[in-house]
């Protein structure tokens, strides 16, 4: 993005806000790049020769007579084998000096898969966690957000799932991510020795926020050279997707567009979906799967960011503290995996739908029970039975701090099962609790 | 000579176009990028200044560029062949892409022009005929498909010559028609046709008065569905939306399905690919495949094309009704279409109305909706198109433009509950909050008196009032606790709960549970009556929780089981069986 001789310079500026500059020019695209001084900037509107340009940077110290040179073409990032092991700033630049990937240049946010040529997703993907393997099994090619308060450990259930994943490529793209849990990651990815299938975009909170815009782009682009090119399977980390959002609402702002919901623009839904359809299943064997974390104001799922998200991706692992075990768990009421349908019970055991879907019905009937007690009323001799259950179940199966393999969670599951049920209360079909009722 | 007009800005896929003659609202033109011509729609005109909305993507977009209107809306090719198709939302067929990625730019012919169709005619020479009449017909994967007199042609017109019966390709003149003032027209099997203008070539438009059978018993036996009826399903996320529309897709007593995947999941457009072409349809045993129609407009390709989306499925549902078939149109989700009208409103600068959609939302939505509609065509024959949308409430919460402005239209109403989902208790929907205005219809009544058994009406009230007390006496036994209330209520709840897992809950992943005929529906829903009529003897609330949930679990075994098989039989007595031990025998009703 070096300036090359012979390009026009504009030195007009006709306005500045606190993100954009309009500037009087001619010739120039729709969503190329310009230089604004030092800075780098995108244009976002033209009308007539008035051209807006959105800086990322922001524009302190911009002055009228800033030269802006425009560089004829969108973003975009060198792709390459080279990519893996390095780390990236938002534009694609490298974190900590080294020499630049030498490769294709690429833009970045490029077109989206035909659907007709996708592949229905169909690899299981085993993390170890029950409450994501048995509850909510991912697979891979699929988009699934971690919903988390700020103060759940969100990123490093996040690493641990990535590392356990059996991926070629692992992309992290940190968003508003701050310098200690960037460190973390790095820590982790090194001491997993795994850092030659790591590549990281990160924009931590130290960098200026509209910069973050650019950050999930940049990683799926990297994602689609190894999926598409390479025919490899890519885990693809975005976090956090809510500081994205917030970006994204900065701007529209500040273009003064009419917001929506929760102060966040009109197109959020088309801006996410954008990203997190990216995930996908490929004829010749590669894929992209998304996992991301969109956090939560205090649990608040209706809020526009996490109800745009949900209707986007293919379920949410809801992480929240257990107040029984004091573990943080995977909550199984409110997560959810869509995609799970595709694997369990056929790459998993048989049992795994049933076994799924009983142990939560029980867990239920343990929390009412629960409010029962806290409404001061006497326990029936199920409701007890259910909540001894429930406590079991939670620090046996949901906890996050688990690394055990399907089979062994199912055979919890049906020794918890006959530990405190009677057959007719745990009701799974015949067949199945005849071959693994545990007498 | 065309219109044509230059570049002079671009805000997004909004575009304003300097225009040297003549447009019109909702013109169809080509912005020229380079090699690749961009295809977009007039939306607004101001003097010498026309606005257009791109279709796509408007990156490395110039001032100066050149513009090319067409004098025509956005339409859509009808003729043989559409069936079975995959489309996007400006009906350019998928499968016919070549390369993994959408390229900008890139249309392809909705219709394939090669194959050869096996013409019969069905008017003679010196007929008269008007638009939408049927001139011959041809036969689409076992449908009788009709070549009609375009349902652009006014007036009436004299057949002058009729090809014979024979092959042909779509591009093959059938028919030449005269028109009063003596003037002759070529027709073809195909024809063009606006997207937002409806067919209106039929006769008349009763009100509905059949029911449409989905073998879902929520639908069915609760909350009916008429042929040519209209219906919503309104539900947050996860609460089991698009596996509903997927059953009603696979199962619907419908000739043809159109599902439009309006701004949704592209994994779950696949998931039809991948099934449909496998799975059979249970009326004809021919593949699901065959007599679906997909436009699949996801979530990550253009917003622009998305709105255009949910009008191209309809009007091709149109046309399949006006040649007497029966069609069900579903749109997963009429929010997303919304939504898309609410960014071209918002780069437009226009006064927003409630949480920044148009003003005009609700005109829109019922609009479309009122497309659909059972009709009686000019030969006396029928059709219909049957209409079942989803919104996806922002935030699960019903108050919401396009849930508030989809219920002044919509006559089925089918209220997805979080709780009920939470629960696992699919399909999540709400049994109380939802409705089907159609049962209230004294026709519909009528047909279900003549097609289900007398006083059909009266068992399902019946049913949803024992729903009601248990869901009042669930809420006493809450205050109040176990102890605190009379057996009887705990008796009350039970049976509500009893029908809640037995008939409301469905298995769609299970091959028998998943799709009821009527006659099972009828079947079951008399045998749950029969038990809850019953009041046996309880010793304490827990002695009678006991005693449901066993027979809910041998009910649970029955559904899973074939109708009237040894099995099912077997677990029948088994209920009996359990009731006898708590009723005594002359007490048995």
């Amino acid at each position: 993005m070096e300036k090359k001789a012979f390009q026009k310079v504009y030195t007009q500026l006709q306005a500045i806000t606190k993100a954009t500059i309009v500037v009087k020019a001619q010739g120039v695209g729709n969503d190329e790049l310009a230089m604004v001084g030092e800075r780098l900037a995108q244009v976002v509107r033209i009308m007539g020769d008035m051209v807006t340009l959105q800086v990322f940077s922001g524009t302190e110290g911009i002055s009228t007579d800033t030269e802006v040179i425009f560089l004829g073409e969108p973003p975009t990032l060198n792709v390459g084998d080279d990519l893996a092991g390095r780390f990236f700033n938002a534009y694609g630049k490298p974190l900590e000096g080294g020499a630049e990937v030498i490769g294709e240049k690429r833009e970045i946010g490029g077109p989206s898969v035909n659907p007709y040529r996708r592949e229905q997703p169909s690899d299981y993907i085993h993390t170890g966690i029950a409450g994501i393997d048995l509850n909510n099994a991912l697979v891979s090619g699929q988009k699934i957000p971690f919903f988390a308060d700020p103060d759940q450990p969100f990123n490093q259930v996040m690493a641990m799932v990535a590392l356990r994943a059996q991926v070629d490529k692992i992309i992290l793209g940190g968003m508003g991510l701050s310098n200690d849990d960037f460190l973390y990651f790095k820590k982790m990815f090194e001491n997993a020795g795994a850092l030659d299938r790591i590549i990281c975009f990160v924009n931590t909170t130290e960098h200026p926020p509209v910069e973050r815009l650019l950050i999930p782009d940049m990683a799926l682009t990297a994602a689609e050279y190894f999926a598409v090119d390479k025919n490899e399977n890519v885990l693809v980390l975005l976090t956090d997707m809510t500081q994205y959002a917030d970006a994204l609402s900065i701007v529209s702002n500040r273009m003064d567009q009419i917001p929506s919901k929760d102060s966040m623009p009109g197109s959020l839904y088309s801006d996410l979906s954008k990203i997190y359809e990216k995930a996908v299943q490929l004829p010749e064997g590669g894929s992209i799967t998304i996992i991301a974390v969109t956090t939560l104001n205090d649990g608040d799922i209706t809020h526009a960011v996490p109800d745009n998200t949900g209707y986007i991706t293919e379920g949410q692992l809801f992480l929240r503290k257990d107040s029984d075990t004091g573990k943080v768990i995977v909550d199984p009421f409110r997560s959810l995996s869509r995609l799970k349908q595709l694997v369990i019970g056929k790459q998993t055991r048989e049992d795994h739908p049933q076994v799924m879907n009983a142990a939560v019905r029980l867990y239920a009937d343990a929390a009412n029970a629960k409010t029962k007690l806290e409404n001061g009323f006497e326990l029936s001799d199920y409701d007890k039975r259910c909540m001894g259950f429930a406590q079991e179940y939670s620090e046996k199966l949901l906890a996050v701090d688990l690394n055990i393999n399907a089979t062994e969670m199912l055979d919890r599951a049906w020794t918890l099962f006959s530990k405190y049920f009677r057959k007719a209360e745990v009701s799974i079909k015949d067949e199945l609790m005849s071959k693994y009722w545990k007498e | 000579m065309k219109t044509r007009g230059k570049v002079t800005g671009i805000i997004a896929n909004l575009v304003v176009v300097e225009v040297d003659g003549p447009v019109s609202q909702n013109e169809i033109c080509f912005v020229s990028l380079g090699d690749i011509k961009l295809m977009a729609e007039v939306i607004k005109i101001t003097g010498n200044k026309a606005f257009v909305q791109v279709f796509e993507s408007t990156r490395g977009l110039k001032t100066g560029y050149d513009v090319e209107f067409q004098g025509h809306m956005l339409e859509v090719a009808l003729g043989p062949g559409i069936l079975s198709s995959i489309y996007d939302g400006l009906q350019n067929n998928l499968k016919t892409m070549e390369g993994v990625f959408l390229k900008r730019g890139e249309y392809t012919a909705a219709l394939d022009d090669t194959i050869e169709w096996d013409f019969k005619p069905l008017v003679s020479e010196g007929e008269t005929v008007t638009a939408g009449a049927w001139l011959g017909e041809v036969t689409e994967n076992n449908l009788p498909h009709k070549i009609m007199l375009p349902f652009k042609f006014e007036g009436s017109y004299t057949v002058k010559s009729i090809e014979k019966e024979g092959n042909y390709t779509i591009n093959h003149t059938i028919a030449v028609v005269t028109d009063s003032a003596g003037i002759d027209r070529d027709i073809t099997m195909v024809q063009k046709y606006p997207v937002k203008k409806p067919i209106t070539s039929y006769k008349e438009k009763p009100r509905p008065f059949k029911i449409m059978e989905t073998g879902v018993r929520i639908f069915d036996t609760f909350n009916p569905m008429a042929e040519g009826g209209t219906g919503f399903i309104p539900g947050p996320f996860g609460s089991g939306k698009t596996v509903l529309q997927h059953a009603l897709a696979k199962q619907a007593d419908a000739d043809i399905i159109i599902m439009a995947a309006c701004g949704e999941r592209a994994n779950e457009v696949v998931e039809i690919f991948m099934e449909f072409p496998k799975l059979n349809d249970p009326r004809t045993g021919r593949k699901l495949m065959e007599r679906t129609i997909i436009i699949c407009n996801t979530s990550n390709m253009p917003v622009a094309a998305r709105e255009a989306s949910v009008y191209t499925a309809m009007t091709l549902g149109e046309y399949y009704r006006a040649m007497g078939l029966k069609v069900l149109l579903l749109a997963d989700s009429t929010s997303r279409w919304a939504q898309a009208l609410r960014e071209m409103s918002n780069r437009l600068e226009e006064l927003p109305g409630a949480d920044a959609f148009p003003m005009d939302l609700s005109a829109i939505i019922s609009n479309f909706y009122s497309r659909a509609g059972y009709v009686v065509l000019n030969n006396g024959k029928s059709g219909s198109v049957t209409f079942i949308g989803t919104v996806s409430p922002a935030g699960g919460n019903l108050k919401e433009p396009v849930t508030e402005s989809t219920k002044k239209v919509a006559r089925c109403f089918y209220a997805l509950a979080q709780a009920r989902a939470d629960s696992k208790r699919y399909p999540a929907v709400d049994s109380l909050d939802s409705y089907s205005k159609y049962l209230e219809y004294p026709e519909i009544q009528e047909y279900l008196n003549n097609t289900v058994e007398e006083n059909w009406y009266g068992k399902v009230a019946e049913s949803k009032n024992i729903i009601l007390k248990g869901k009042e006496a669930a809420e006493q036994i809450n205050i109040l606790g176990d102890d605190g209330v009379p057996i009887e209520y705990h008796d009350r709840f039970w049976k509500s709960e009893l029908i809640d897992f037995v008939i409301l809950q469905q298995d769609a992943f299970d091959k028998t549970d998943s799709s009821t005929p009527m006659e099972r529906q009828k079947y079951m829903l008399n045998f749950v009556i029969d038990i809850c009529r019953q009041y046996p003897v309880f010793e304490n609330y827990e002695t009678c929780a006991t005693y449901y949930k066993d027979l809910i679990n041998i009910l649970k075994q029955l559904n899973y089981s074939e109708f009237k098989s040894e099995k099912f039989k077997d677990y029948e007595t088994q209920v009996w069986n359990s009731i006898s031990k708590l009723v005594p025998e002359q007490n048995i009703k």
